[in-house]
């Protein structure tokens, strides 16, 4: 606008307000969290697309982040390699994600990437075991988890195959009133 | 280029750039998109260069560069706009350490605050600036000036804290303004503008609470049945994505866990009811004493109303600032007692506690209620005593001023009488009674903002620093059991903020200037309450979600607002403005001013056009129609509703046919039994169900909640697992980094069920890169 900033070029600005739902001061912004994670990795000029990644353990410190149950698998899920090391890409995309601008259906697509744990592109019975052992940090005995896990496959699995695929997935949680406003 | 070409080329153009704005959602990785908006872009540069050519290029031209600069400039106010939010960092910080639901209170007061800006902006503009800015200045007519008994006393600070002296008759109050038709070098309609702002105001509110609700339901989901998905709910939407503080996160965790424990024992606990007589009897019993109590309430205030107007008569000398303030007092007195009390009378219920939350809320509603309607009765019986009052008054002046006329002229021998010359500040005045009304309003609101903040100061604040610092010396610790760290009320804070709003409301129109008071009281509370919240409470033990709470409050909300509009409304038709005060002060009712606008203003034939749509003639069919389409609409809506509820009757008989076919079951349902069983013997069907007629446990039959043993619910899976391993694809067992190849027509969940308009089968087809 009128501010001088050398992080990136105008265009690169224009194309990620386009590609995400940040405005432009929030880009700079998440940049600038980007460097704190690593300032001796992260170069402060990003005008020629430097391809530097930052390993998962760091991200996971993000106080953002930090105290999430799922926090390994959501930065598994946005990074190329699947290994968690994201690169400044990867971050924008994270987060444009899970800020309150975007819609529910892209919420679900990415919640489903997150819960299934061994990506198979289904949640399977051991996902959701997993899953709730985050939740609860395992206070629950087996065979309350066993006994949730399998109520959740019955109430959800409409194609019968003891395993929730991403049409299951996508018709329980469009209908439940909760699932914007905490994700 | 051929016109077809053209044609085709423009709508790929159309396409790409359609492609570009619904980039952000698509589910690639950034890459990808980035990528992808390169060649869109360079694509729609190129082309719409070339399409320019021929007939009418500049006028494309010029259409596109506009398109482009009325993106930019859509993009840079969207910046500018959430620049604008206030506060958004502190209610964030507020959200990280307590979760979404305390922070929702948050939001709600700065909803509030904002609504409320824009009321000050109405009033002050539109009411305020102009009478001070070319109306009459203080002291030069009657209404504005300080009655010369009172003038002693005018400045003291006890007087001007009861908005006597000065302060009642300065632009704060409705018996400032000044009557005269139009003011200034505008001609500006004073009169009428009070009028409309009163009314507009609102209306305005109105519009602005129903948009909101409107919103919050849309957000709201497909609509399922409560029971419909209880454990998959818990299990992937009951984490707070946006708690960031450890403390938080362990209650969370331990409030999560407990829920899930009390879904299961619900799930296995047959409906055993205990002695169900004894708990009618005792909710009855309840109830009972909660009526007494709201009435005991009700009466009390009604009291002493009644006694504040005899105080009113006496000397002001002799009264305490007891008695004074008795009628404020009592309702803040009220309003802190009852709530606690109703929450251990609520004890004898044994409701579930979101009913239960329910119920106090509905109480404390009723209270707030009843309380304000018996101060506005108890109000009103003033207003009338002070109307009689302002009769005698009236006859009086009218009788001193024909005197002075005969006077004069016996004494002076000639017809030219000149007026009365008094210092206005020795005028005979009639009691303005809506002046009265609004500084009982202001007192009210002042009462309620002092018993609010000494509440947090003296509840949160006084407590925490007690519990912290007079732990060292105690016999037991007072941080774990009593009394420890406040939590933070949400509902009685935000009912607290509601039933203010109303207040505002009502007071409104017979005190410009308790708006402006509310926006001071809005922001100093964000500022304070933040504070305090972040420095003296703990974050919640047990966060049960009452889910759907957002309209809820909203509801309340609106019905807040036509309760306050109701005494308006019913003021400004029926009694008579005072005579010498205020801005309709010779009128006999308060909206002539409408018809005298009508009448003077407007051109003669918008006049003969009122008195046509007045008449009632018209008014009756156009009241009708409007009845006839809410029935109309409504049993549309119904309608819908019930075609809605076979959908998904349909959907779940699917479903549950689907699982029988696959793990080779009976059918579960009762009427394909039925069916079923009036097929002759020798049918091939019937002998087939027969050779696989093992009776199981229902597995599917989602109707019949029969609890089910977790065992028997093994077994039936551990047989179906088997099967289901045959049919399915196999399990690759590595991580899958490309994506699925489009899989043959019988794995796919679409194809086998024909369920019109199945959204979530759509959908299932789509998560490819």
């Amino acid at each position: 606008m009128g501010n001088k900033q050398t992080i990136f070029t105008d265009e690169q600005l224009d194309a990620y307000q386009d590609c995400t739902f940040f405005t432009r001061k929030e880009i700079l912004r998440l940049h600038g969290r980007y460097h704190e994670l690593a300032p001796h990795l992260v170069p402060m000029d990003y005008t020629n697309d430097p391809d530097v990644k930052i390993p998962l353990a760091l991200i996971v410190n993000m106080p953002e982040l930090k105290e999430n149950p799922f926090r390994n698998r959501i930065v598994e899920s946005f990074s190329e390699d699947g290994e968690g090391n994201l690169s400044f890409n990867d971050f924008v995309d994270m987060f444009s994600v899970l800020s309150e601008m975007a819609p529910r259906e892209l919420k679900a697509i990415y919640a489903f990437k997150i819960y299934d744990f061994n990506t198979d592109n289904f949640i399977c019975k051991e996902d959701l075991e997993k899953t709730l052992n985050k939740l609860t940090r395992e206070e629950l005995t087996p065979e309350e988890v066993n006994l949730v896990c399998e109520k959740a496959i019955e109430e959800a699995d409409l194609d019968g195959d003891n395993k929730l695929s991403f049409a299951d997935f996508e018709n329980m949680i469009s209908k439940a009133p909760d699932f914007l406003r905490y994700l | 280029m051929s016109e077809g070409e053209m044609t085709r080329l423009k709508e790929e153009v159309e396409e790409k750039k359609k492609l570009i704005s619904t980039l952000r959602n698509k589910p690639w990785r950034m890459r990808r998109r980035l990528e992808c908006l390169k060649d869109a872009q360079q694509f729609v540069e190129k082309f719409e260069g070339a399409l320019g050519k021929g007939k009418g290029r500049k006028l494309y031209a010029f259409k596109v560069m506009m398109t482009k600069k009325w993106i930019k400039f859509n993009r840079d106010f969207e910046n500018f706009k959430t620049a604008c939010i206030p506060w958004e960092r502190k209610i964030k910080e507020v959200e990280s350490h307590f979760g979404s639901s305390v922070a929702s209170y948050f939001l709600f007061l700065r909803w509030m605050y904002g609504m409320n800006l824009v009321l000050f902006g109405f009033v002050f503009g539109l009411v305020v600036i102009p009478e001070v800015l070319m109306g009459l200045p203080y002291g030069s007519i009657p209404r504005k000036t300080v009655p010369r008994d009172e003038q002693a006393k005018a400045m003291d600070f006890s007087v001007l804290f009861e908005f006597g002296g000065y302060c009642k008759y300065s632009f704060l109050f409705y018996g400032y303004y000044n009557n005269q038709r139009t003011i200034g070098l505008l001609q500006f309609r004073l009169p009428l503008s009070y009028l409309l702002v009163g009314v507009g105001s609102f209306g305005y509110s109105l519009m602005v609470v129903i948009r909101t609700m409107a919103k919050n339901s849309n957000e709201g989901g497909d609509g399922a049945e409560e029971g419909d998905f209880t454990f998959a709910w818990k299990m992937f939407t009951s984490w707070d994505y946006l708690i960031g503080n450890s403390e938080t996160a362990d209650n969370k965790f331990a409030s999560i866990t407990t829920s899930f424990k009390e879904s299961i024992v619900d799930e296995q606990e047959n409906q055993k009811d205990e002695n169900i007589h004894l708990r009618r009897f005792l909710r009855v019993l309840a109830n009972l004493l909660i009526l007494c109590s709201l009435g005991g309430s009700g009466y009390l205030i009604y009291y002493v109303v009644k006694r504040s107007q005899t105080y009113a008569n006496m000397d002001e000398d002799e009264l305490s600032w007891f008695e004074k303030n008795e009628v404020e007092f009592v309702m803040s007195l009220l309003g802190l007692v009852c709530p606690p009390l109703f929450e251990t009378i609520a004890e004898l219920e044994e409701y579930h506690p979101r009913i239960a939350l329910k119920w106090q809320l509905g109480r404390i509603f009723a209270l707030f209620l009843g309380n304000l309607y018996t101060f506005l009765f108890a109000l009103f019986d003033e207003v009338n005593a002070k109307l009689e009052r302002e009769e005698t008054i009236k006859n009086a002046t009218i009788w001193a001023m024909k005197e002075h006329y005969s006077n004069f002229s016996e004494l002076n021998n000639s017809t030219a009488i000149t007026p009365l010359s008094i210092n206005p500040a020795d005028v005979m005045r009639g009691p303005c009674w809506e002046t009265a009304v609004g500084i009982e309003f202001m007192k009210l609101t002042v009462s309620d903002i002092q018993v609010t903040y000494l509440t947090i100061l003296f509840g949160d604040f006084l407590r925490a620093l007690a519990v912290r610092f007079l732990n060292y010396c105690w016999c037991w610790d007072l941080e774990a059991g009593f009394p420890s760290y406040a939590e933070f009320d949400i509902s009685g804070n935000v009912l607290g903020l509601i039933f203010n709003q109303g207040m505002i409301w009502m007071g409104a129109f017979y005190a410009p200037g308790l708006v402006g008071l509310n926006v001071l009281r809005l922001l100093t509370s964000m500022y304070f309450q933040c504070w305090a919240v972040m420095t003296c409470n703990v974050p919640h033990e047990r966060v049960f979600k009452a889910s759907k709470s957002n309209n809820f409050y909203m509801g309340l909300l609106l019905l807040i607002l036509f309760l306050s509009m109701l005494p308006v409304v019913y003021t400004i038709m029926t009694l008579p403005p005072s005579f010498d005060c205020g801005p309709f002060s010779g009128k006999q009712k308060m909206y002539d001013v409408i018809i005298e606008t009508i009448d003077k203003d407007l051109p003669a034939f918008l006049g003969t056009l009122f008195t046509y749509a007045a008449n009632p003639g018209l008014i009756i069919p156009a009241v009708l129609l409007m009845v006839l389409a809410i029935y109309y609409l409504n049993s549309v809506s119904k309608a819908y509703k019930h075609a809605n509820n076979e959908l998904r009757k349909k959907m779940q008989m699917q479903r549950d046919e689907e699982k029988n076919r696959r793990n080779n079951k009976d059918s579960t349902n009762q009427v394909m039994k039925d069916l079923e069983d009036l097929l002759p013997k020798k049918s091939p069907i019937s002998a087939s169900a027969k050779e696989n007629a093992e009776v199981r446990s229902e597995l599917g039959d989602k109707p019949s909640k029969v609890s089910q043993k977790p065992g028997a619910v093994a077994t039936g899976r551990g047989v179906n697992l088997q099967r289901d391993v045959s049919l399915a694809m196999a399990n690759p067992r590595m991580a899958v980094t490309r994506p699925p190849g489009p899989r043959g027509p019988s794995a796919l969940p679409g194809n086998t069920l024909q369920v019109p308009g199945g959204r979530g089968r759509g959908r299932g087809q789509n998560p490819r890169r």
